[in-house]
């Protein structure tokens, strides 16, 4: 087995005095599609913040393409070729879409062009001297995702990315993340819904408590379902 | 010429002169205090201190190396933005994440330090500092005489304040400060030294007002407690105004000078309270001030 593109093992995060992670352990390979799945609160969100560094501590080990990044701040991590679009998708109201577009820098070579973002995401080209803030949920939410890819940026966190869109919209992520793939983009996602991720992803980990508690792979998931249908008690 | 109002035309344009130098140092005042609310979450009480050093230094340029006001204007914003550096990175950043009234004592503490070194050792009586060679005299406009000195101050404010705010609303480095203003952890995630920018920002502040109190050096007396008396006026019109709002800072600063002057000639008893009765106003119709937003 090649060596993980990222490694998580006995991960533990704090928000103040609220212990949220307690040991979890993961790993993604490069190119692959990786969905984290759980309830609400089971930790996912946190695990995501807990890789980018934007969490209150964390201790444990994260390991990026074989480079220790536990104890870096969170902008030198995403300067190692990391990009995290978060759940609340993080569009800022002062500026307007196109600065939103071009604000992450560059961090590495061979991030996707503009021209392809809006190839990807049609609705943004004509959006792009509105307020951020002032798009439709999806449009915000393909900004979002469209910002990290100009970056250069290999891996990408998406924390719920078809969270509250339209069907039609879920679609679009959906076919968006499977090119992605095809690009060489390995991605992390975080999905309440696992009838999208089984549509998108390699493999899943679930998670409860703030631990990794299973791993089933894409093509096990018909055979796990009803332990699946009790981990996220649906 | 005749009179306007009852007014002679010289009194009246005279006064809005007034009006308009004071407005260019309550411009920016608080346009330094917005940029450091903004992205630092800190009232800077210590604003008033730093505008008063920036004075100060200059005369000792001056009176102890001979160093004139035109390098001063250099040197001063770039040595007094150090010491606001250094005490963003020793004492601010512990702040950050605890309620304003911390930042606001603390800057508020740091100020009466500073002012009680520097009445200690230049007492409180104030110093002069000339007016530069090329500045001397004035220029007679036809409706009234206009001191150089006091238009390349009104001008030189302007200036300053747009092209701050257009490196702030207008480019790339700018849309990186409103960015983290909403939201620095996410703009950190991108890769961006949030730490770094807001230690360089609050050394920019700083820079503003010792800046301002270089222009202010040969208006008024050089003296430790000139901040003092003006900041509290300052952060009267940033309330106005509302924080954190780069253009409402400089509009509410220039406008409220301007009324201020022009209270002085139509009810001159008003003068010295007309800006906290407007503040009353604001405060009891907009809340978040003219221009600011709710937060």
């Amino acid at each position: 087995m090649a060596e993980a593109m990222l490694s998580v093992s006995g991960l533990n995060a704090w928000y103040g005095e609220s212990h949220i992670l307690h040991g979890v352990d993961f790993q993604v390979r490069e190119g692959e599609v990786v969905t984290l799945l759980g309830r609400n609160g089971a930790g996912k969100t946190t695990t995501m913040k807990s890789v980018m560094g934007i969490v209150g501590s964390r201790k444990g080990s994260v390991k990026f393409k074989g480079t220790e990044t536990i104890s870096l701040p969170s902008y030198a991590i995403a300067r190692q070729g990391i990009a995290f679009c978060p759940e609340e998708r993080g569009i800022f109201a002062s500026l307007d879409v196109k600065e939103n577009l071009l604000l992450p820098p560059a961090v590495a070579e061979g991030g996707l062009s503009v021209e392809t973002i809006f190839e990807l995401f049609p609705n943004l080209k004509e959006r792009l001297a509105s307020q951020g803030t002032k798009l439709s949920g999806g449009e915000q939410q393909m900004l979002a995702i469209g910002r990290i890819l100009r970056t250069g940026a290999k891996l990408l966190l998406l924390d719920e990315p078809t969270e509250g869109l339209a069907p039609v919209i879920v679609q679009q992520i959906g076919r968006t993340i499977r090119r992605l793939k095809n690009e060489g983009f390995t991605i992390l996602l975080v999905e309440q819904n696992f009838r999208f991720a089984a549509t998108v992803a390699d493999r899943h980990y679930v998670m409860e408590h703030g631990r990794v508690v299973d791993e089933i792979a894409n093509d096990a998931l018909e055979a796990n379902m009803e332990k699946l249908h009790e981990y996220l008690g649906v | 010429m005749p009179d306007i109002f009852g007014i002679p035309p010289q009194a009246l344009f005279g006064q809005l002169l007034l009006g308009l130098i004071n407005g260019a140092f309550y411009a920016l005042l608080s346009l330094g205090l917005a940029v450091i609310f903004g992205l630092l979450n800190i009232i800077n009480f210590t604003h008033g201190a730093q505008y008063m050093m920036g004075a100060f230094v200059a005369w000792m340029l001056l009176n102890w190396l001979g160093v004139g006001y035109w390098w001063a204007l250099l040197i001063v914003p770039v040595t007094v933005g150090l010491t606001g550096i250094l005490i963003e990175r020793t004492m601010l950043h512990r702040l950050y994440k605890l309620d304003h009234l911390y930042g606001l004592l603390l800057t508020f503490g740091i100020a009466l330090i500073i002012q009680g070194v520097f009445r200690n050792q230049f007492g409180s009586s104030g110093l002069p500092y000339g007016i530069p060679a090329q500045l001397r005299g004035g220029t007679d406009l036809g409706f009234m005489f206009m001191p150089n000195y006091r238009g390349w101050v009104v001008v030189v404010s302007l200036v300053v304040c747009l092209a701050t705010w257009f490196v702030i609303e207008k480019t790339k480095l700018g849309s990186y400060l409103r960015a983290a203003t909403e939201n620095p952890a996410l703009v950190q995630s991108f890769g961006i030294n949030v730490p770094r920018m807001i230690t360089l920002t609050y050394g920019f502040g700083v820079g503003l007002a010792a800046f301002t109190g270089v222009l202010a050096a040969p208006i008024y007396q050089v003296s430790p407690l000139m901040g003092a008396d003006l900041i509290i006026i300052v952060f009267a019109v940033v309330v106005i105004g509302g924080m954190g709002s780069i253009m409402g800072s400089i509009l509410t600063g220039f406008g409220l000078g301007i009324i201020e002057g022009l209270t002085k000639v139509f009810y001159p008893e008003a003068s010295s309270t007309v800006i906290f009765v407007i503040m009353v106003i604001v405060l009891l119709i907009k809340p978040a001030g003219l221009f600011g937003r709710a937060r």
